[in-house]
C-alpha cells in the first residue's frame, strides 16, 4: 500500500536527476540562529501545527493498522480454506453410503476410527492433520463434519467494513492536514514577500548601489518559495516519517520479533550503500554544475558577440572551445546521472533481500505454528511501507539544509539596517522653500576609507543654475545623492533656506526637489498614470498645462491611445527621447522649487534633443537648478560650475573664471573642439 | 522533429540493449510475487521446509538479476541521453554560428541562448526519463497484467476498474489545475515586474515620496498569488489521499472477490496474495505512464524550439567559387546603388546609396538615429546582404569573396564594445594568436588604452564574461585596439567614439590620423567634432544620402548637417563655424 509516495515525488526535484540527496547541498552560515528565527516565524501558527501533528499521527496510525486487519482477513480465509480441504479429504475417504450424524466433530471421528480399528482408512486425512499447526488443529478438531464448511463471510465483512471506515478516515485526515499546511505555507510566503517589499523602501540606497537587483529579486521569488514550500514538507514529513517508523516497527514486532530483527539488519546496509553512492555522485554533480556554468557563459558571450565572431572569422575558434566544454559536460553528466541512478536499484535490491528473508523465515514460522499466513502478508506490506519513510528521512535533512540556507538569505535582507532617522519627532518643517541651498564644509565618501568630497562649501541663491561637469565616471551622481538625502554627508551639512536637511524628515526634504534623470524611469501603466506619479491629485487642466509647458503635448497626441497609451515593461513603444519628455512633464507637474536635471546624452535624435532642451529651459525658469551636464556648450551661462574628476570636486566657479584658471575645465572644454 | 531525432539514431543498438535489460529487470520483478505465492501454496500449505528454502534462494537469484539489469539499464540510459544531448548541443551551436544577423534577429539572442542551454538540457532529461520509465512502465504493466491473468483471470476486471478510476481522478485534477498554473506563472512574472520596477526606480520613487504606492501595487499582486496558491494546492492535495484510497479499495476488493473464488475452488490463497502484488505493479506503472504523458508535451515544446534552429535556412552563404581580390583596387570600399530592406520590413532602411572610400582617406557618416548609418556599415562585412545594388571590397562584390578574404581585409569596431572572457591580451589578439606583442602594444597605445597598465596583471589582467569587469569606455578602447592589432586594409568604426569623453576621443583621432594614414577609414559618428576633419562626410537622412562633402562644404550647402551642428554647438560657436565655412569657400 504505497502511502505518501506522492509527497516523496514532490520532494525530489522534477527532472530525473535522482533523489535530492545526491546533489550538492547549499549550507547555511548560521544554521542554529536561522533555525530559531524560522521557528519564531511559525510561533503564531502553533495551534495549526499541533493540529497537523495530530492529523498526521492519526492518519499514520490508521494506515498502519490496515495491513494488520487485511492480514486478519487473509488468516480467516486461509483457516476456513484449510477446514474445507480437510472436510473434502475426510469425505473422500468415507466409505460410500456412510454419513455422519449432525454434531460430529473431527475429534469424534478420530475417536470413532480408533475404536473401530479403521485407522488405516484415515491415514491420509491424518497426515493432513499432522501438517497443521496446533492452533489450527484445535480449530479443526472442533469442526462440525456434518456440513461442508465455507469461508466465514460474516467475519470478513465485519473486518472489511472496519477497513473501509479506516481508509476513508485516513484519507480525510490526510486531506485536512494538507489543507492546514497550505494555509500556513501561503501565509508565510505572503508575509515574507510583503516584508521584503516594505523593507526595500526603508533601506538606504547604499545597499542597492552595492548589491545587484537580481539578488534582491531572487530573494523575493526563489528563496521565499523555497522556504514556504519546504517548510510545509518538513513539518508534515518529519512527523509522518517518525510516526510511521515507530508505528510500523511496533506492528512488525507484534507479528514477529525475529522477522523484525532481519528487517532492521537491512537498514544500516542501505544507509552505508546510499552514503557511498551519494559521496561519489555529489563529486560529479558539482563538476557538472561547474562545466555547465562555463558552457552557458561561453554560449551567452558568443551569441551576444555574434557579429564580432563573424567579422573576425573566429567561428572555428569558438566552436572548438564549445566542443571542449561540451565533452566535459558529457563526462560529468553521464557519471552523475548513472551513479545517482544506482540508488534505486540498490535500495530495491536490499529491500528485496528483506522481502525474501521475510518470506522464507515467515514460511518456516508459519510451519512451526508461531504465526499465520496473513501475518506474513501483513509483514510484507509493512516492509514495503517501511522503506519509504527511511528514504524520506535521508532526503529531508538535505531539504532542511537548503530551506535554512534560503531562509537565511531572506532574514539577512530583512535584518539590514533601515535608513537612519537623524531628525527628532516629525522633524523641522520645510514649507514654501525659496530655493536657497548652502553646502557647509561637506565631507563625504562612499567607503569610510575613501573620502571623495573633502571639504566643499558653496552658497546657492534662489533661482540660480548650478552645473556639474566632468568625464564619465567622475561621480556626478554623488551630488544628487547628497541633495536628495539618498546618502548623508560624513560631516558638514546641506541647508535649505538655512535649515540643516538632516534635521528634516527625508520625505519633507524630497518634497522640495524635482528630478529628471538621464536614466528615465517610467512604470508599466498608462502615460497619464505616469505623469500623475508626482502629484496624484492634479486636475485635468493642471496636467494639460504641465504637458504643454514640457513640450510633450505633440508627442503624447502622436501615441496610439494618447494619454491612455499603456507603457510596457521597458516602455519600448516610446523612444528614449519621448520618455525623457514625459519625465520632464512629470517633474513639471510636481512643481517643486528646486530641480535636479540629468542631461540626456546620445541615442536621442537631433530634433527631439532640441525639444528636450527647450522643455528643460522652461522647467528651470524661476527654480534653483542643479544640472548634470554632458555637453559643455549648454552650461556656459550657469551661475556655478562644479568640475568633478575621480569623485572629487577639483574646480569650481563660473565659465569665465574657470577658463581663466586654464585647468581641467578649460582643457575639457577645449578638447571638445580640438583637432 | 525528425532533425532532432537524427542525433539519436546512432544509439539504436544501445537502445535495443536498454529494452532487453529493462525486460530482464521487469521479468525479475514479476517473478518475485509468483515465487512468494509458491512458497505459500506449495511450501507452507504442504509443510515443505526444503521447498521454502530452495524457492527463497531462487528469489534471491532473481532479485540479483533484476538489480544487475537495472544498473546496466541506468548505465546505458545515462550514456545515451547525455551523449545524444552532446551531439544535439554541438549541432545547434554550429548551426547558430553559421547564422547571419538576419537569423539571429529573427530568434533574438536571448531566445537562442535558452534554446541552446535550457531546452537541450530539458530534452536530455526527458530522454533519460523515457529510456528509464517509458520503456519500463509499459513492459511492467503488460507483464503484470499477463501474470495477473494467469493467476486469476476472473479478477482482471478489478485492475481495469482501478486503473480507470485513477485515470479519471488524475485527469480531472490536471484539468482543474493546469489552466491555473498558467495564471500563476503570469502572476509571478507580474510580481517580478513590480519588484523590479521598484528597485530600478528607487531614486525616483523616493524623490516623489511614493513608497506607499509601490507597496500597495506589490501587495495587490502578492495577495492574488497567495489566493491562487491556496486554491491550487487544495486541489492538488486531493491527489494523494485520493490515490491511496483507490489503491486501498482495490486491495480490499481483491480479497473480498478472491475469498469467494477460493470458496468455489477457483483460486488458491497464495495466488490471491500474488495477484495483489501484480495489481499494485500495474497501478504503479500506470501512474508512471501518466507522469510521462504530462512531461512529454513540455519536452515537445523544447524539441520544437531546437528543431526550429536546425531547420533554419541560412540566408547568407559563402560563394561556392570565390573570386580573389583585385590587387590594383586593394582597400577600396565602394557602394553602388545599394538599397537595403530588413526582412519583413515594408520600407527600405537604405535607399540607393553610392560612394567610394579610398585608402588614405577618412570617410564619415552622420545623421540622426534611424537614418541608417549603422546598417550601412554592417553591409560591408556581410552581416547583412544588400537587397539590391552592390557592395565592393577591393574591387570585388562581397558576395563573391570568401569569408576569409573579407575577414582579413576588415578591422571593425562595433557600436557596443563587446569583449570575450579571457585576458586583455587574448582580446586584443582576438583576430589571430600570431599577432606580435609589439603590434598589440602599438594598437593599445593608438586606442588610448593606457589604463591597461593600471589593471592588475596589465595585459594579463582577467576580462570577465562580456567584459563586465571593465567600464564602457575601457571596453570601447579595447575593442578599437582589437581591430587595429590585426592591421587590416580597411577600418570601420561604427559609432565607436561616443562612449569616450571628448578628450580621449580627440587624442584617439589624432593618433589614428598619424599611424593609420594609408588605411581606408570609415567612421560612423554622432558628434560633429569627431568627424569634422574627415576627407568626405556623408550625411544620411531617412536612409538616403542628403549631402556629401567636407565639414565646411556641408555647412554651406546641407540643411540637415547644419541642423545637427546647431544642436551641438552654442549659438556663438555656430556663428563662428559658419563664418569660417564661408571663408573656406
Amino acid at each position: 500500500m504505497p502511502n505518501k509516495n506522492e509527497k516523496a515525488a514532490k520532494a525530489a526535484p522534477a527532472g530525473g536527476h535522482g533523489p535530492a540527496v545526491t546533489r550538492p547541498i547549499e549550507k547555511a552560515k548560521d544554521f542554529g540562529g536561522t533555525m530559531r528565527k524560522l521557528i519564531a516565524t511559525l510561533k503564531e501558527f502553533y495551534l495549526q501545527i499541533i493540529a497537523i501533528v495530530v492529523f498526521v499521527i492519526a492518519s499514520v496510525v490508521l494506515s498502519i493498522i490496515s495491513p494488520k486487519l487485511l492480514g486478519n482477513i487473509t488468516n480467516q480465509i486461509t483457516d476456513d480454506y484449510m477446514a474445507m480441504k480437510v472436510w473434502d479429504g475426510i469425505h473422500e475417504q468415507l466409505p460410500d453410503g456412510v454419513s455422519l450424524p449432525d454434531g460430529t466433530t473431527v475429534s469424534d471421528l478420530v475417536e470413532m476410527a480408533t475404536k473401530s480399528g479403521q485407522v488405516s482408512q484415515f491415514t491420509e486425512a491424518n497426515q493432513q492433520l499432522d501438517s497443521l499447526t496446533d492452533s489450527q488443529r484445535d480449530k479443526l478438531m472442533n469442526l462440525d463434519l456434518a456440513k461442508r464448511p465455507s469461508i466465514n463471510f460474516d467475519v470478513i465483512a465485519k473486518i472489511a467494513l472496519w477497513l473501509i471506515a479506516i481508509y476513508v478516515m485516513s484519507a480525510l485526515f490526510n486531506y485536512i492536514e494538507s489543507w492546514i499546511v497550505t494555509n500556513i505555507t501561503q501565509r508565510v510566503a505572503y508575509r515574507f514577500r510583503r516584508d521584503i517589499s516594505q523593507k526595500i523602501n526603508r533601506m538606504p540606497l547604499r545597499y542597492f548601489d552595492s548589491h545587484p537587483f537580481g539578488d534582491v529579486l531572487s530573494r523575493i521569488t526563489n528563496d521565499v518559495d523555497m522556504v514556504s514550500q519546504n517548510l510545509s514538507q518538513v513539518i508534515s514529513q518529519v512527523v509522518y516519517c517518525v510516526a510511521t517508523i515507530i508505528g510500523i516497527l511496533a506492528m512488525m514486532i507484534s507479528i514477529s520479533l525475529t522477522m523484525t530483527a532481519i528487517v532492521l539488519v537491512t537498514i544500516p546496509l542501505s544507509a552505508i550503500a546510499i552514503s557511498q553512492i551519494v559521496k561519489h555522485s555529489q563529486k560529479y554533480f558539482k563538476q557538472q554544475q561547474d562545466v555547465l556554468g562555463r558552457l552557458n557563459g561561453h554560449i551567452e558571450e558568443v551569441y551576444a558577440g555574434h557579429s564580432i565572431v563573424k567579422i573576425f572569422g573566429s567561428e572555428r575558434k569558438v566552436t572548438d572551445r564549445f566542443a571542449r566544454y561540451n565533452n566535459g559536460l558529457y563526462q560529468s553528466a553521464w557519471k552523475s546521472q548513472f551513479i545517482s541512478g544506482l540508488i534505486f536499484p540498490t535500495m530495491h535490491f536490499i529491500g528485496n533481500l528483506g522481502y525474501v528473508a521475510t518470506t522464507v523465515l515467515g514460511g518456516s514460522l508459519v510451519l512451526k505454528g508461531y504465526i499465520q499466513v496473513g501475518d506474513v502478508q501483513a509483514f510484507i506490506q509493512y516492509i514495503q511501507q517501511f522503506n519509504q519513510p527511511v528514504m524520506q528521512i535521508a532526503n529531508i535533512s538535505s531539504v532542511i539544509q537548503s530551506t535554512v540556507a534560503a531562509a537565511e538569505r531572506v532574514f539577512e535582507f530583512l535584518e539590514q539596517p533601515d535608513e537612519e532617522i537623524t531628525w527628532e519627532g516629525e522633524g523641522e518643517i520645510l514649507d514654501n522653500v525659496t530655493g536657497q541651498v548652502t553646502f557647509d564644509h561637506i565631507k563625504f565618501g562612499y567607503d569610510e576609507d575613501r573620502t571623495i568630497i573633502h571639504d566643499f562649501s558653496a552658497n546657492v541663491q534662489p533661482g540660480q543654475k548650478i552645473a556639474i561637469v566632468g568625464p564619465t565616471g567622475a561621480g556626478k551622481t554623488t551630488m544628487i545623492n547628497l541633495l536628495m538625502r539618498f546618502y548623508d554627508p560624513d560631516s558638514g551639512s546641506i541647508k535649505l533656506d538655512g535649515i540643516d536637511t538632516t534635521k528634516v524628515s527625508r520625505h519633507n526634504v524630497r518634497k522640495n526637489f524635482g528630478m529628471v534623470l538621464q536614466d528615465t524611469w517610467l512604470f508599466s501603466g498608462t502615460v497619464k498614470e505616469n505623469l500623475l506619479y508626482g502629484k496624484p491629485d492634479a486636475s485635468e487642466s493642471e496636467l494639460r498645462a504641465a504637458v504643454k509647458a514640457a513640450r510633450a503635448d505633440h508627442v503624447i497626441q502622436a501615441l496610439p491611445q494618447g494619454y491612455n497609451t499603456m507603457l510596457d515593461e521597458n516602455a519600448n513603444n516610446v523612444s528614449a527621447g519621448e520618455k525623457q519628455l514625459l519625465t520632464i512633464a512629470r517633474a513639471m507637474l510636481a512643481n517643486a522649487p528646486i530641480l535636479i536635471l540629468d542631461e540626456a546624452t546620445s541615442n536621442v535624435d537631433t530634433r527631439t534633443e532640441t525639444l528636450i532642451q527647450d522643455a528643460m529651459d522652461k522647467l528651470m525658469e524661476g527654480r534653483t537648478s542643479f544640472i548634470i551636464a554632458h555637453r559643455l556648450s549648454t552650461i556656459r551661462n550657469a551661475d556655478l560650475i562644479l568640475v568633478l574628476n575621480h569623485g572629487d570636486i577639483i574646480e569650481s566657479g563660473n565659465h569665465k573664471s574657470l577658463m581663466k584658471q586654464n585647468g581641467f575645465y578649460a582643457n575639457l572644454y577645449n578638447s571638445q573642439f580640438a583637432q | 522533429m525528425r532533425k532532432v531525432f537524427k542525433y539519436l539514431a546512432p544509439y539504436w543498438w544501445q537502445i535495443i540493449l536498454v529494452i532487453i535489460f529493462t525486460y530482464a529487470n521487469v521479468w525479475g520483478s514479476l517473478q518475485l510475487p509468483t515465487l512468494m505465492s509458491n512458497i505459500v501454496n506449495k511450501g507452507i500449505l504442504n509443510n515443505d521446509q526444503a521447498y521454502i528454502i530452495s524457492t527463497g534462494l531462487r528469489m534471491l537469484l532473481v532479485a540479483a538479476v533484476a538489480a544487475t539489469a537495472a544498473i546496466v539499464t541506468g548505465f546505458l540510459a545515462s550514456r545515451i541521453a547525455t551523449g545524444f544531448a552532446r551531439k544535439l548541443r554541438l549541432a545547434t551551436f554550429e548551426k547558430i554560428e553559421s547564422f547571419s544577423l538576419n537569423e539571429i534577429n529573427k530568434f533574438s539572442t536571448a531566445s537562442l541562448i535558452t534554446r541552446s542551454t535550457n531546452d537541450i538540457q530539458q530534452i536530455q532529461q526527458v530522454a533519460f526519463m523515457v529510456l528509464r520509465i517509458a520503456v519500463q512502465a509499459p513492459l511492467m504493466a503488460i507483464g503484470a497484467v499477463f501474470s495477473a491473468l494467469r493467476t486469476a483471470p476472473n479478477m482482471a476486471w478489478i485492475m481495469a476498474l482501478a486503473a480507470g478510476v485513477l485515470l479519471i481522478l488524475v485527469t480531472s485534477i490536471f484539468c482543474l489545475v493546469i489552466p491555473k498554473f498558467k495564471i500563476q506563472q503570469k502572476l509571478i512574472d507580474q510580481l517580478n515586474l513590480v519588484a523590479r520596477e521598484n528597485l530600478t526606480g528607487l531614486r525616483v520613487i523616493r524623490a516623489f515620496n511614493n513608497e506607499a504606492i509601490e507597496e500597495r501595487k506589490f501587495n495587490k499582486v502578492n495577495r492574488s498569488i497567495s489566493k491562487l496558491g491556496v486554491w491550487v494546492n487544495r486541489v492538488i492535495s486531493l491527489m494523494q489521499p485520493g490515490m491511496t484510497l483507490i489503491i486501498s479499495f482495490t486491495m480490499l476488493g481483491i480479497i473480498w472477490i478472491g475469498a469467494h473464488l477460493v470458496v468455489d475452488g477457483n483460486l488458491e490463497v497464495g495466488s490471491m496474495m500474488a495477484f495483489m502484488q501484480y495489481a499494485l505493479q500495474v497501478i504503479t506503472s500506470f501512474l508512471m505512464l501518466i507522469m510521462i504523458m504530462v512531461m512529454l508535451p513540455r519536452a515537445q515544446v523544447s524539441i520544437n524550439r531546437v528543431n526550429e534552429i536546425l531547420d533554419t535556412e541560412v540566408s547568407i552563404k559563402e560563394p561556392a567559387h570565390p573570386e580573389a581580390i583585385d590587387p590594383d583596387q586593394r582597400g577600396i570600399v565602394e557602394f553602388r546603388h545599394v538599397t537595403f530592406t530588413y526582412p519583413g520590413a515594408e520600407s527600405p532602411v537604405l535607399n540607393d546609396i553610392n560612394f567610394i572610400a579610398k585608402p588614405g582617406e577618412v570617410t564619415a557618416f552622420i545623421g540622426s538615429t534611424g537614418s541608417g548609418k549603422s546598417t550601412l556599415v554592417n553591409l560591408i562585412p556581410r552581416l547583412y546582404d544588400v537587397t539590391s545594388g552592390q557592395v565592393l571590397i577591393s574591387g570585388r562584390d562581397v558576395r563573391k569573396l570568401s569569408h576569409r578574404d573579407i575577414v582579413n581585409a576588415l578591422g571593425f569596431v562595433p557600436q557596443k564594445g563587446i569583449l570575450f572572457s579571457g585576458t586583455v591580451e587574448s582580446n586584443i589578439k582576438y583576430a589571430s594568436s600570431k599577432i606580435s606583442d609589439q603590434a598589440m602594444h602599438d594598437a593599445a597605445a593608438t586606442a588610448q588604452a593606457d589604463f591597461i597598465k593600471d589593471l592588475e596583471g596589465g595585459y594579463h589582467a582577467h576580462i570577465a564574461q562580456g567584459g563586465s569587469n571593465v567600464s564602457g569606455g575601457q571596453k570601447q578602447r579595447l575593442s578599437i585596439a582589437r581591430a587595429l592589432a590585426k592591421d587590416p586594409d580597411i577600418l570601420v568604426f561604427d559609432d565607436s567614439f561616443s562612449a569616450l569623453d571628448y578628450k580621449t576621443d580627440a587624442a584617439l583621432r589624432k593618433e589614428l590620423a598619424e599611424k593609420e594614414k594609408d588605411k581606408t577609414i570609415l567612421i560612423v559618428a554622432q558628434r560633429i567634432s569627431t568627424i569634422r576633419h574627415a576627407n568626405q562626410i556623408i550625411v544620411l537622412d531617412d536612409g538616403a544620402v542628403v549631402g556629401v562633402g567636407t565639414h565646411e562644404q556641408l555647412l554651406n550647402s546641407c540643411d540637415v548637417y547644419r541642423e545637427i551642428a546647431s544642436s551641438q554647438f552654442s549659438e556663438e560657436e555656430m556663428k563662428k563655424e559658419l563664418k569660417e565655412a564661408k571663408n573656406a569657400k
